[in-house]
């Protein structure tokens, strides 16, 4: 009897411990196929607002408008049809609201009824006007002509560097400033964690005496449990501040400044790993290198962190994967302008500010709100990259031991 | 540790159960805009306290979320920080449902710079200019020979959205513009660099910046953002704050609505930093 208990308690933790792997590993797998779903439906999608189009004039000869165009010409960079292949006249913008200019409360109707044909009528009598209805409006008996913008096309989502997601009539997005953004500013946290990481492992592997680490240890991980915001602040009073003196730039808000932030946040993760990379190395290599006469830097440079090396390269990289996901810290400090950086003393946007500051206000399932799931598919398909590499470099360093 | 979890747990379930036998008081939902979210929680609070019975629930998400909910019949009231548009009030109209507009408080845009700069007044076509990045050097507006640093809300801000309408004529930020989280951050980035230029609500004004003076009118005259300046109509940046109720439910809304614009109402709405309607 009581090892049938014990038998049905066994099979019992046995059931529940499959049970949560495999919750797990579905869970992961929908969040996965959900991310892509929405993600991907974005290039299905008109870059006009749902539920509007873009109508005109029944003579006007234009019949083909990009997006990047028609925002010129609601932001009154184009003012003549003639630059878009149309005739030489002025162009005359409409929007819904833009009614009461021309009709008064009375014409509209109490509940509204002849806005549609008012505005048919109106875009009929003005050659040059470019109306941004709802679509409504424009079925059987529309005087003016709709006009289609081509769909966002994933050649057009990675190669320009314009993001208006919020735009209106049509919503601009490029993604390549962004993705730059984010490589630029993990880049230049990565340069700056690793030295100071790897300087800081070896000391505390190699050379401090047991007290030193006893304190040094606990100090770093809890660089690890400060909340990200806190860093972000920090930066944005003293870091900002001090990078725009330092070189007397018009604006301190730069990816430098992200970098310094994301390389503090970086450095518990790349210490750690590579000390204990570092403390792999068989006592028996150090003292037979001792033997042969080398001094104790010689034997750290030329035996223990060779040995170690595939060890860092994954610190390293997991550093890295920690700086790329990062979004508060950076959202503070970094300025979060849409342009294309060229040097680290530039303010940068990346993807996971982008995605932080704005999907609140995007409509759900709407184009803005796919975009940035579209944003959310490539900051992982970075970062699996990355694990990926972790993985093989580790694998990689199993087969040396042996 | 235990016990706290329990006192927890208690207390949840206590409020779970409270909630469920309330009497019927006077119960309200109010969902929207995030410009009016601190306003109409410290109202709904105020009202609270004197009205033990009543039970107000606040909601952000933003005008349009709130006008939405407001069109599908989820809120009692919306909050928005811009007038209903054309399209929702058709939406509204189609749903058969007639509203009513309380304007409860102004609020007001101050355009700030750093208190070294020059500058101390600008017209709206050199703020468009500005913020949609066809003037990048202070000189062209008659300052030092330093870059224009502009600094905006996100694009989720209702004040972003205000601004673009009222001062950048509907039309986008330049693309160098650097986005800013929250108003705060604004404020500190401004003081601490000498080229910059930002906007803020009133509410948030601080003396580490300098507030612009504003001309709508081409530069023929420029207006101080004060409070008294902004009741009186004569400063341009100032939009209306306001509550959309259905008609139908005037009875219901009637307390809440007429304790705002009663004089106790107004007194909170001077101190959490707008300008009342009086």
């Amino acid at each position: 009897m009581k090892y049938f208990i014990k038998k049905l308690t066994e099979k019992f933790i046995e059931g529940a411990l499959f049970l949560s792997s495999t919750v797990t590993t579905l869970t992961i797998i929908l969040i996965v196929f959900f991310l892509f779903r929405e993600g991907f439906s974005l290039f299905k999608h008109s870059p006009v607002e749902d539920g509007f189009v873009i109508a005109v004039n029944k003579g006007n000869p234009v019949d083909k408008i990009t997006g990047p165009q028609i925002m010129d010409i609601f932001d009154q960079e184009i003012t003549n049809w003639e630059k878009v292949g149309g005739a030489n006249d002025s162009i005359i913008l409409f929007r819904i609201d833009n009614i009461s200019d021309y009709y008064t409360e009375a014409q509209l109707g109490d509940s509204f009824q002849y806005v549609p044909q008012l505005i048919s009528r109106l875009i009929d009598s003005i050659p040059g006007m470019v109306a941004f209805i709802p679509a409504t409006y424009a079925v059987d008996g529309f005087k003016g002509r709709v006009i289609e913008l081509p769909n966002v096309s994933m050649k057009k989502f990675f190669t320009e560097k314009e993001w208006y997601p919020t735009a209106q009539p049509a919503a601009q997005m490029g993604v390549l400033a962004l993705i730059m953004g984010t490589l630029w500013v993990s880049l230049g946290a990565i340069l700056l964690a690793l030295p100071l990481g790897l300087a800081t492992a070896i000391y505390m592997a190699e050379i401090a005496n047991e007290k030193t680490r006893r304190v040094l240890k606990p100090l770093i991980e809890l660089l690890a449990g400060i909340p990200s915001v806190v860093y972000g602040f920090f930066g944005l009073v003293i870091i900002v501040p001090l990078i725009q003196k330092v070189f007397e730039l018009p604006v301190g808000e730069t990816g430098l400044a992200g970098s310094i932030i994301l390389a503090i946040m970086a450095l518990p993760t790349i210490i750690t790993i590579s000390e204990d990379a570092l403390r792999t190395t068989p006592r028996a290599m150090k003292e037979a290198s001792l033997a042969l006469g080398a001094n104790k830097w010689q034997t750290i440079s030329r035996v223990t962190v060779p040995y170690a090396a595939s060890g860092i390269s994954a610190a390293a990289i997991l550093g890295m994967g920690r700086a790329i996901g990062e979004t508060m810290a950076v959202l503070m400090v970094t300025g979060n302008a849409a342009v294309m950086p060229h040097t680290l003393l530039e303010p940068v946007r990346t993807i996971p500010a982008t995605i932080a500051a704005e999907l609140g206000e995007a409509t759900q399932g709407g184009l803005h709100f796919k975009a940035l799931f579209a944003l959310g598919c490539i900051l992982f398909i970075i970062t699996m990259v990355v694990n990926l590499t972790v993985e093989y470099i580790s694998s990689k360093r199993k087969l040396t031991k042996r | 540790m235990k016990t706290r979890i329990y006192t927890i747990a208690l207390l949840l379930t206590a409020t779970i159960i409270t909630a469920a036998f309330a009497p019927a008081g006077l119960m309200l939902k109010i969902k929207g805009s995030d410009t009016v979210l601190p306003l109409s929680q410290k109202l709904a609070e105020t009202y609270m306290n004197l009205n033990t019975e009543a039970k107000i629930t606040v909601m952000g998400g933003g005008s349009g979320v709130g006008i939405a909910a407001f069109i599908d019949g989820t809120t009692d009231i919306a909050m928005s920080s811009r007038k209903i548009k054309m399209s929702e009030k058709m939406k509204l109209q189609e749903a058969g449902k007639a509203f009513k507009e309380v304007t409860i408080a102004y609020d007001a845009l101050s355009v700030i710079v750093n208190p070294a700069n020059k500058v101390k007044q600008l017209t709206r076509e050199q703020l468009e200019g500005i913020f949609t990045g066809k003037i990048t050097n202070w000189k062209e507006v008659g300052g030092d020979d330093e870059k224009i640093v502009a600094y905006s809300r996100e694009s989720s801000s209702g004040t972003f959205e205000f601004f673009k309408e009222s001062v950048l004529d509907n039309k986008n930020y330049g693309s160098a513009i650097l986005m800013m989280p929250a108003t705060g951050a604004i404020v500190q980035s401004v003081s601490q660099t000498k080229g910059a230029i930002g906007y803020i609500g009133f509410a948030y004004l601080e003396t580490t910046v300098h507030a612009l003076k504003v001309s709508y009118d081409k530069g023929a005259t420029y207006v101080e953002p004060t409070v008294a300046n902004a009741k009186n109509g004569s400063y341009p940046i100032v939009r209306p704050l306001f509550y959309y109720t259905l008609t139908q439910d005037a009875a219901k809304v009637k307390p809440f609505v007429d304790f705002i614009l009663s004089a106790d109402g107004q007194k909170v709405v001077g101190e959490v930093g707008y300008i009342t309607v009086k």
